[in-house]
C-alpha cells in the first residue's frame, strides 16, 4: 500500500513534470513532439492555437443562395466548398480553415490585413484559363501560380507573364473517360465553335509544348500537346480517377456549383486581439494567485497541497490545449478559469470532511481516508452535472457555427475532467505520502490542519 | 443547532421580492420592445461595426453620414474614449461596407482602424433564437433526469429533482432579471454568450444543489431516528461552509475577470456572477427548505394528494 503510493507520486511528479514542459511557451524539439503529439505535423506541433477574437481575423459564413424551396445538394455544398478553400489557399493565409456545417460553409481567416479584400476572393467567380506555357522553362506545375496576360495572380510563383490562350466559357462540355486497353482515366473535352478556332490554330502551332489549365491562376494540370486540337480533345495524365474527376468538375464548373452569399461576418482587428489577450492574461493570473493564497490561509497543509495540485491542474490543461490541439477563445479561457473553481471546490469538499473528521476525534490517517472517500459522490454527481451542461453547450455551438461558446464548452468539460483528476487523485496522492512519513509529528499539530 | 429551516418562509418571500419585480422588468420590456431583453444582432440580424478614429468623432455626425448613404436606421456612441464608435445598423453585406468605407475615408479624412465587424443575415438570428430555445429546455430535462437518476435510492426522489430544478429556475429568473435590468440601464444585449452564461449558472446552481441533497441522503441512512426537518438542517449546516468557501474562490475569479478581463466577456462573466450568486443562495434557502415543506406537505405542496400517503405512514408506522 505504502510502496504503492510512493510508485504512483514519482508517476504522478513525471507527469507533472512532462506536461509543465508542454505547456511552457518555448519550441520543442520535433522528436518530443512527434510522441506526444504524433498526428500534429510542422512547425505548429505544440503550440497554443489563438481563436479569432484574441489573434484577430475574420471568420465568415457563406450560404447557397438558391430561390425559396430549392436546396443545394450535399455534393455541391462539398465542391464549393473545395473551390473555396483553394482560393482561400490563393490567398497565402495560414491557418486557414474552411468547413461546412449543416447548408453553410465557414471560412475562418486568422490575422488577414484586409478581409474585405478577401471576402471578394472568396465569393469571386472563377476564372478558368488555358494558358501557353512554352517548354515551361519555369518547370511549373499543378498548385502554383502564375500571372497571365488576363490578369496577375495574388502570389505568383514567378514574374513572368504567361498568354492566356482562351478562358473557360469556350468548353462546351467536360467528361472523364478511361482508356478501355490500359483502364486509365482521362478527361475528354469538347468545345465551342469559337473556342474549336481559336484552339485548333494554337495546338496545332504549339506540338510538344507544354499547356496550362489555370483556375483563378493556379495551375490545375499542365500536360503537353500532343496534337491539333479542334472540337475536341483529351487530356491524359498520371492521375488518378478520383483526380481526373476533380479536374473534370473544376474546369466545368470554373464559377461555384452554387451561387453563394455571405450571412455572418465577423472580424476582429489585430489590436483588439492583443488587448484581449493581455487583459486575459492579467485576469488569469490575479484570479489563480488569490485563489492559491485563498487555499492557503483557509485549510493550511492541506491548502498547500490543493495549491500543488491546482498548479497541476493549470499545467495539464494547458498541455491539453497543446496536445489535442483546442484553439483558445475568449469564452474558453473564462472556462478554463471557471473550472479552477471547481478543481478547488472538489478540495474544500475534502478538506471540510476532513475536519469533521478530525473533530470527531478520529485520527489523522483515517480521517484523511475517510475524507476523501465520503467526499467522492458530492464531487462525482456535481461534477456530472456540469459536464452535461457542458454537453448541451457543445452541441449548442456546433450547431450554427458560434465558435464563441463551442470553445467555452470545450474548455470547461476538459477542466472539469482534468478537475477530478488533480484535486481528488493527485491531492490524495500527496496526502498519503505527507500521512506516511509524517503522521507521528504531525498528531500535535493538528491546527496546521486548520481544526 | 442553529435552525435555517424553521425561518423558510422568509426565504421564500425574499425571493419572490427578488423575483417578482425582475419579471415585472421583463414584462415592461416586452410591452416597450417587444422581447424580455434587448437581442443582440445575433438574434435580430444586423451589423455591429466598432472603428477606431486617429482623432475624436462626434456620434452625430457618423450618423449623419449614413443617412446620407442611404442607411437611415442606425446607432452610433462611442466607446472606452472619444476616438472609437460602435455602429449599429442593418445587416449590410460586404460590397455595400467596402462601398461605405471609402466613402467614410473621403468624409472624415481618414481611413480608421477596424477594431470589429459584425454581420449577420436574418435568417441565421432565427436559426440561433430557435436553437438556444431547444438548449435551454434540454439542459433543464437532461438535468432533472439525471438528479432523479442519481437520488433514485431514497425516497421520493422525483421531489429532488422538482425542488433542484425551481432552484434552478430561481437562479435562471434572477440572472435573467439582473439582465433585462442591465439593458435598461446600460443597454446590455442578449447574444450567443448571455445564453452560454444561462446554461453554465443551470450546470453549477444544480453542482450546488447536489452537494447538500447529497449530504441529505447520506445523513437520512446514518441517523434514521431523526425527523427530516432536522436531517435537512443538519445537513445543510455541515455543507455551508462548503458552499461559502467555494463561492468565495469562485468570486475571486470571476471580479478579477471584471476588473481586469476584456471588455467582450464582461457582461457574460458579470451576469454568470449575479447567476451563480443566487446558485448557491439558492441551494441554501430555497432547495432545501421546498424539500422540508414538501415532506409535510406545508401550503401548495398540500394539494399533491399527499396527506392521504401521510396518514397510511402513521397507520403503517
Amino acid at each position: 500500500m505504502q510502496s504503492r503510493n510512493n510508485i504512483i507520486l514519482i508517476i504522478l511528479i513525471l507527469m507533472v513534470a512532462v506536461a509543465t514542459y508542454i505547456a511552457l511557451p518555448i519550441d520543442h524539439p520535433d522528436w518530443f513532439s512527434r510522441i506526444v503529439a504524433p498526428h500534429q505535423e510542422g512547425p505548429q506541433a505544440l503550440t497554443l492555437r489563438l481563436g479569432l477574437d484574441l489573434q484577430g481575423g475574420t471568420q465568415i459564413q457563406l450560404e447557397p443562395d438558391l430561390p425559396e424551396g430549392q436546396k443545394a445538394t450535399d455534393e455541391q455544398l462539398e465542391l464549393a466548398r473545395a473551390i473555396i478553400e483553394r482560393r482561400v489557399n490563393g490567398l497565402g493565409v495560414s491557418e486557414s480553415l474552411v468547413q461546412t456545417a449543416k447548408d453553410r460553409i465557414i471560412v475562418a481567416l486568422p490575422g488577414v490585413d484586409d478581409p474585405d479584400a478577401a471576402i471578394e476572393t472568396l465569393r469571386g467567380t472563377g476564372q478558368l484559363e488555358f494558358v501557353d506555357l512554352g517548354k515551361n522553362p519555369e518547370k511549373l506545375q499543378a498548385g502554383v501560380q502564375i500571372n497571365t496576360t488576363n490578369g496577375p495572380a495574388e502570389n505568383p510563383a514567378t514574374d513572368t507573364v504567361y498568354t492566356t490562350i482562351m478562358t473557360g466559357d469556350k468548353l462546351k462540355n467536360v467528361d472523364v473517360r478511361r482508356d478501355p486497353n490500359t483502364q486509365k482515366p482521362y478527361i475528354a473535352f469538347e468545345l465551342t465553335k469559337a473556342g474549336s478556332e481559336i484552339f485548333g490554330k494554337y495546338s496545332g502551332d504549339n506540338i510538344g509544348n507544354f499547356l496550362a489549365i489555370v483556375m483563378d491562376k493556379t495551375i490545375l494540370s499542365a500536360p503537353v500537346i500532343r496534337a491539333k486540337i479542334t472540337d475536341a480533345g483529351v487530356i491524359e495524365g498520371d492521375f488518378t480517377l478520383e483526380e481526373a474527376q476533380n479536374l473534370a468538375i473544376q474546369m466545368k464548373y470554373g464559377a461555384l456549383p452554387v451561387p453563394l452569399k455571405v450571412v455572418d461576418v465577423r472580424t476582429v482587428g489585430p489590436s483588439l486581439g492583443e488587448d484581449s489577450v493581455r487583459r486575459s492574461l492579467l485576469a488569469g493570473t490575479i484570479g489563480i494567485i488569490v485563489v492559491l493564497l485563498f487555499m492557503l490561509a483557509f485549510y493550511r497543509l492541506p491548502g498547500f497541497l490543493a495549491d500543488l495540485a491546482l498548479l497541476s491542474f493549470v499545467a495539464f490543461n494547458i498541455a491539453l490545449y497543446k496536445i489535442i490541439p483546442v484553439v483558445l477563445t475568449l469564452p474558453g479561457i473564462a472556462g478554463f478559469l471557471l473550472t479552477t473553481g471547481t478543481a478547488v471546490d472538489a478540495n474544500i469538499l475534502i478538506f471540510e470532511r476532513m475536519r469533521e473528521e478530525l473533530r470527531a476525534g478520529r485520527s489523522l490517517p483515517s480521517a484523511v481516508e475517510a475524507g476523501f472517500s465520503r467526499a467522492w459522490t458530492s464531487i462525482l454527481d456535481s461534477n456530472l452535472s456540469t459536464i452535461l451542461t457542458g454537453i448541451i453547450l457543445l452541441y449548442f455551438g456546433s450547431n450554427f457555427g458560434a465558435s464563441m461558446v463551442k470553445g467555452f464548452a470545450i474548455t470547461l468539460i476538459i477542466g472539469v475532467l482534468i478537475s477530478m483528476f488533480t484535486a481528488v487523485f493527485a491531492t490524495r496522492t500527496f496526502m498519503r505520502f505527507l500521512i506516511q512519513y509524517f503522521a507521528e509529528p504531525l498528531k500535535d499539530k493538528l491546527s496546521w490542519f486548520s481544526v | 443547532m442553529y435552525d435555517i429551516i424553521k425561518h423558510r418562509r422568509w426565504y421564500y418571500i425574499f425571493s419572490t421580492l427578488i423575483i417578482i419585480p425582475g419579471l415585472l422588468i421583463m414584462l415592461y420590456s416586452m410591452l416597450t420592445i417587444g422581447t424580455p431583453f434587448r437581442l443582440s444582432i445575433d438574434f435580430t440580424g444586423g451589423t455591429l461595426w466598432e472603428l477606431r478614429f486617429s482623432q475624436p468623432v462626434a456620434p452625430g455626425n457618423m450618423v449623419e453620414f449614413f443617412h446620407n448613404q442611404g442607411i437611415p436606421d442606425v446607432n452610433v456612441h462611442t466607446i472606452g474614449d472619444e476616438n472609437t464608435l460602435v455602429i449599429r445598423t442593418k445587416a449590410i453585406n460586404p460590397e455595400e461596407k467596402m462601398q461605405l468605407m471609402a466613402a467614410m475615408e473621403k468624409q472624415f479624412g481618414e481611413k480608421p482602424e477596424e477594431l470589429q465587424f459584425r454581420a449577420v443575415g436574418p435568417t441565421v438570428g432565427k436559426e440561433v433564437t430557435r436553437t438556444a430555445f431547444i438548449a435551454v429546455i434540454m439542459a433543464s430535462l437532461v438535468i432533472l433526469a439525471f438528479i432523479i437518476f442519481a437520488f433514485r435510492k431514497v425516497d421520493h426522489p422525483v421531489r429532488y429533482g422538482v425542488s433542484a430544478i425551481i432552484a434552478m429556475i430561481h437562479d435562471v429568473l434572477v440572472a435573467s432579471a439582473f439582465f433585462s435590468l442591465m439593458g435598461f440601464v446600460a443597454g446590455w444585449e442578449v447574444d450567443a454568450l448571455f445564453l452560454t452564461a444561462l446554461l453554465t449558472v443551470i450546470g453549477f446552481s444544480v453542482q450546488d444543489t447536489i452537494v447538500v441533497f447529497d449530504r441529505i441522503r447520506e445523513n437520512s441512512r446514518r441517523r434514521k431516528g431523526e425527523s427530516f426537518e432536522v436531517i435537512a438542517n443538519r445537513s445543510l449546516l455541515e455543507t455551508v461552509q462548503r458552499s461559502v468557501a467555494t463561492q468565495i474562490n469562485a468570486m475571486f475569479v470571476m471580479i478579477a475577470l471584471l476588473l481586469f478581463g476584456g471588455v467582450t466577456v464582461r457582461q457574460f462573466i458579470a451576469t454568470m456572477f449575479v447567476g451563480m450568486l443566487s446558485g448557491t443562495y439558492s441551494s441554501i434557502f430555497i432547495a432545501t427548505p421546498l424539500l422540508v415543506s414538501w415532506h409535510n406537505h406545508e401550503g401548495i405542496f398540500g394539494w399533491f394528494g399527499g396527506r392521504k400517503k401521510r396518514t397510511k405512514k402513521t397507520i403503517t408506522a
